[in-house]
């Protein structure tokens, strides 16, 4: 195929060489299938779902509209990077304790987007958190306990004030 | 004092945490999706753009010349058989002759690269010979219809009578219900890795699946090998929903590696997922209720028709379950209801969360509904008179056995609490229609309606769905292994539940779900807690046998007086104490168990019949707030109390029921295959509209403990009743809002404003 480059994408604080790729390729395809982060993942690769949701210098974006190739200055963080000591996030952990998880195909993508909504915001209200992740569907769960466990973030923030 | 802290053990009846809940909040779990491979190809699929064609010529010299194409298959070659299927073998691996629905695959590349593929397949010319679809399945089984498939058109026809057909009583109503085709919109789309063996003689796939065994069986048909060639591991399930039921890209990925010689992977995009898999069936139920002056229902009348698309995948066990829960959760003592399933043009619908019963349920409530005003009673009194108990006779002649708590059902949900009235100052996404399509408050009305559901879990109709289980006890650890898929449900949680429950063990280790065990038949109809769940627990009480007659021997002891208590043996009429680790160190049982139902039997021609195992029951409530002017519905709050037999595990419990409310919530007001033609519309999630956090409603849940004793633990599945008498109660709750009659879910802006 024609049109193939070679560029650097700077992930999770690392610099990735992208070799020989495609210039249209998506950042979600980049990650998941050049640079070994599979974390991030596709469902509609339209921008409806969120599943691919990673903050790209600061902004919570769908990394399935991104080209690889224009996010090349940029700071890209995905769900790989969240606990890369090992140890869970608040909100990883809340996730798995409250039930938040079924399938887990919509979770590192929630994940990543209550992480930027409580960064931007540490004690939002329902209708605001409502909001905030009504870009990322979940088939399985009916949202409760997704509810539950960002309640259950935002709570022990409050307490460990 | 001593304080003894007391360590919560992760036993039955706790929520215990998903094992795989770490991977997952990480990124790590691997999806079937997520799986890659050495030296690996991409496969992409080539689908028919008309729902109705014969293939004048298939030209692929065009294709071959794209750089990075590897093969190109039709349906040339498929070595073994060319049909697959799950009741009855009649869908096209590949479209030989003529294409009977868009998106029929037609052929299949694999090469090194998506865009690579996607290029291949256009340059693949196809020549059509445009046929006029068969779209209407009234028509299809006409007196006038061609067949559309060597089969014929009529899928299935079954009726029911029972009782005495002419009796009637003051209070006749009637009315035609009509339900639109639901997508099952797992998150997860369809996906596989196979990896030829070196001598081309077998081949090993991962892929996404909800039935390990049943793939394999009809994919060592078509690739012409020994079952025990094909082999399979569950790769990991992004949703299910009853989509994985059928197989998709199995055969494809399969061939298409075994032409290769390389690992190849295959993953639908959203689009042509929507065209890779069967959806629910749309339908035309008709119904007439007579019933006394008070509301005792005294006879059903009722014809249902089933769009079953164009091949039949599960359309037959679809009807079956349809026409079998007419009644509802409801005494009947007479009936006669007609059931079929046609075929069209149509894209194929088989198994979705609720199988048929959603479609019977949505007519039934509606006609409960209306016994009720015209018995001039509330829709909680009709439900409540008429309400089914243990011991009563279906229309089938089949005797409820199960637990049937119906009408705590009912008086549960009634009894949960209502949600406040709806601000003045409320949050306009609080508003029907949300932001953009605000409402106006002062025209917005509030309206509460009622659904009741009976439900039967397991398969029906002399299948034995049986499941296996084995379980290794050695040094104080269990080690687990079943084909049991897990598409989110929670089986791997509740499977080391059941271990450490009857074991008294605390480390448990789950081996890969493949095919080197026996099958744990589908996940699906309820069935793995009850099935799997049972194989689980059989294997595990076998090895605490083997375990009591090994202390039994070292002590000198009956081993029937031994037990588990906690994490020791312990001796019932002694002394004896020994933690399980030191009982069993040193020693390996091992015990594998296959769990099997009671049987059922086929209906005779009247509809006669044992024909279900189990049955489980649930109630709804639902509050909306409609703006009538504007066709817009919010959903508030949905009450429900569901007969679980036992919980197991609350917080997955409480999972399966909010996520089923927000799918039957969809099927209410959002969700709609739109077919114009036989052409579908809106494959995509920016057309076909899913619920969001937006859109969830206050789920208030109550969950009834009457422990089944036909069930392995007492625990019913609860799975797919959350969804399905939740979409009438919702639909209910907008006639009871603005006063009109609808008869079809999913209810659209129209039917309310119009
Ligand atoms: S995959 Fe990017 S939004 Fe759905
Ligand atoms: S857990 Fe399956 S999509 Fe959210």
């Amino acid at each position: 195929m024609s049109g193939h480059q070679n560029y650097t994408l700077n992930v999770n604080g690392t610099e990735h060489p992208v070799k020989d790729a495609w210039i249209g390729e998506s950042l979600l395809y980049v990650l998941r299938e050049r640079l070994g982060l599979p974390g991030s993942k596709g469902a509609c690769e339209q921008g409806e779902c969120g599943s691919c949701t990673v903050v790209i210098d600061g902004s919570a974006v769908c990394s399935c509209l991104v080209m690889a190739a224009t996010a090349v200055d940029s700071q890209i963080a995905t769900i790989e990077g969240l606990a890369e000591d090992g140890t869970l996030t608040d909100v990883q952990e809340a996730f798995i304790t409250e039930g938040a998880v079924q399938c887990g195909f919509c979770t590192p993508g929630l994940v990543m987007a209550v992480h930027h909504l409580l960064e931007s915001n540490d004690n939002p209200d329902e209708m605001t958190v409502k909001e905030a992740l009504s870009g990322n569907i979940c088939r399985c769960t009916g949202y409760g306990r997704i509810f539950a466990a960002v309640d259950a973030v935002i709570a022990q923030r409050q307490a460990g004030k | 004092m001593v304080l003894t802290k007391t360590r919560q053990r992760d036993v039955l009846g706790h929520s215990a945490l998903r094992p795989d809940g770490t991977a997952k909040v990480k990124g790590d779990f691997a999806f079937s999706s997520d799986l890659w491979a050495e030296n690996m190809l991409w496969g992409a699929t080539l689908r028919s753009p008309h729902p109705h064609a014969r293939i004048v010529s298939i030209d692929l010299s065009k294709a071959w010349k794209v750089t990075g194409v590897e093969a190109i298959i039709t349906a040339s070659d498929v070595p073994g058989q060319l049909t697959y299927g799950l009741i009855s073998e009649d869908q096209p691996v590949f479209a030989f002759d003529v294409v009977r629905y868009m998106g029929e695959p037609i052929a299949a590349v694999a090469a090194d690269h998506p865009e690579t593929c996607r290029r291949a397949l256009a340059a693949i010319e196809i020549t059509y010979e445009i046929l006029p679809p068969l779209t209407d399945p009234e028509m299809s089984i006409g007196e006038q219809h061609i067949p559309i498939h060597p089969d014929g058109n009529l899928i299935r026809e079954q009726r029911i009578v029972r009782g005495d057909i002419t009796a009637t009583g003051p209070i006749v109503v009637e009315g035609t219900y009509i339900i639109g085709m639901q997508d099952q919109a797992f998150l997860g789309t369809e996906s596989a890795l196979a990896t030829p063996d070196h001598d081309g003689g077998g081949v090993e796939v991962y892929v996404a699946t909800q039935w390990l065994h049943e793939d394999r069986k009809q994919m060592a048909k078509c690739l012409n090998m020994p079952e025990e060639k094909v082999r399979l591991t569950l790769g990991g399930v992004g949703g299910a929903f009853g989509a994985r039921e059928d197989i998709s890209l199995q055969v494809h990925t399969s061939l298409l590696a075994l032409r290769t010689g390389r690992p190849v992977k295959m993953q639908y995009g959203r689009e042509e997922s929507f065209f890779g898999h069967v959806h629910r069936h749309p339908a035309k139920v008709w119904m007439k209720h007579h019933a006394t002056a008070e509301g005792e229902i005294v006879k059903i009348e009722a014809r249902f028709l089933f769009d079953g698309g164009a091949y039949s995948s599960t359309s037959a066990a679809v009807l079956l379950n349809g026409i079998t829960h007419t009644q509802g959760p409801y005494r009947c003592p007479n009936a006669i209801v007609e059931g079929f399933a046609s075929r069209t043009n149509n894209p194929p619908c088989g198994a979705m969360r609720g199988f048929g019963v959603v479609q019977a349920c949505f007519a039934h409530e509606g006609q409960m509904d209306k016994i009720a005003e015209a018995a001039g009673i509330s829709p909680v009194a009709v439900r409540l008179l008429n309400a089914i108990r243990t011991g009563d006779t279906l229309i089938t002649g089949q005797i409820l056995e199960s637990v049937a708590p119906v009408e705590r059902c009912i008086r549960e949900t009634d009894a949960l609490p209502l949600p406040p009235p709806l601000p003045t100052d409320a949050h306009e996404l609080l508003l029907p229609g949300g932001s953009g399509l605000t409402a106006d408050r002062r025209h917005i009305v509030r309206g509460i309606g009622y659904g009741v559901s009976i439900k039967n879990i397991m398969y029906s109709e002399g299948f034995d769905d049986y499941s296996t289980a084995r379980c290794i006890l050695k040094d104080g650890v269990a080690t687990i292994k079943f084909a049991t898929s897990e598409v989110g449900q929670g089986f791997v949680t509740l499977a080391p539940q059941i271990a450490r429950s009857v074991l008294g063990v605390d480390e448990v280790v789950t081996e890969t779900i493949d095919t080197q065990i026996g099958s744990a038949g589908s996940t699906s109809a309820s069935r793995q807690t009850w099935m799997s769940g049972g194989a689980m627990d059989g294997a595990c009480r076998m090895v605490r046998e083997r375990l009591f007659e090994h202390v039994a021997a070292i002590h000198k002891l009956d081993p029937l007086q031994l037990a588990i208590e906690n994490t020791d043996v312990v001796d019932t009429r002694g002394h004896l104490r020994i933690p399980v680790s030191e009982a069993s160190s040193g020693v390996r049982f091992e015990e594998t168990f296959e769990y099997h139902h009671r049987p059922t039997e086929d209906l005779d021609e009247n509809g006669q019949g044992n024909c279900h195992v189990a049955f489980a029951f649930v109630a709804h409530r639902a509050v909306v707030d409609v703006d009538p002017e504007l066709g817009l519905v919010k959903v508030v709050q949905i009450a429900t109390a569901q007969d679980v037999g036992r919980v197991l595990n609350p917080l997955s419990v409480l999972g399966q029921i909010e996520g089923g409310i927000a799918q039957g919530l969809g099927l209410a007001v959002m969700e709609e295959i739109i077919v114009q033609d036989g052409k579908v519309r809106n494959p995509s999630f920016t057309d076909y509209l899913l619920p969001t956090a937006l859109d969830a409603p206050t789920v208030i849940a109550s969950m009834i403990e009457e422990p089944d004793p036909q069930a392995p633990m007492g625990a019913k599945g609860v799975g797919e009743p959350p969804c399905i008498s939740v979409t009438p109660a919702i639909v209910a709750a907008i006639r009871n809002a603005v006063g009109k009659s609808i008869d079809r879910c999913p209810v659209r802006p129209q039917d309310i404003c119009l």
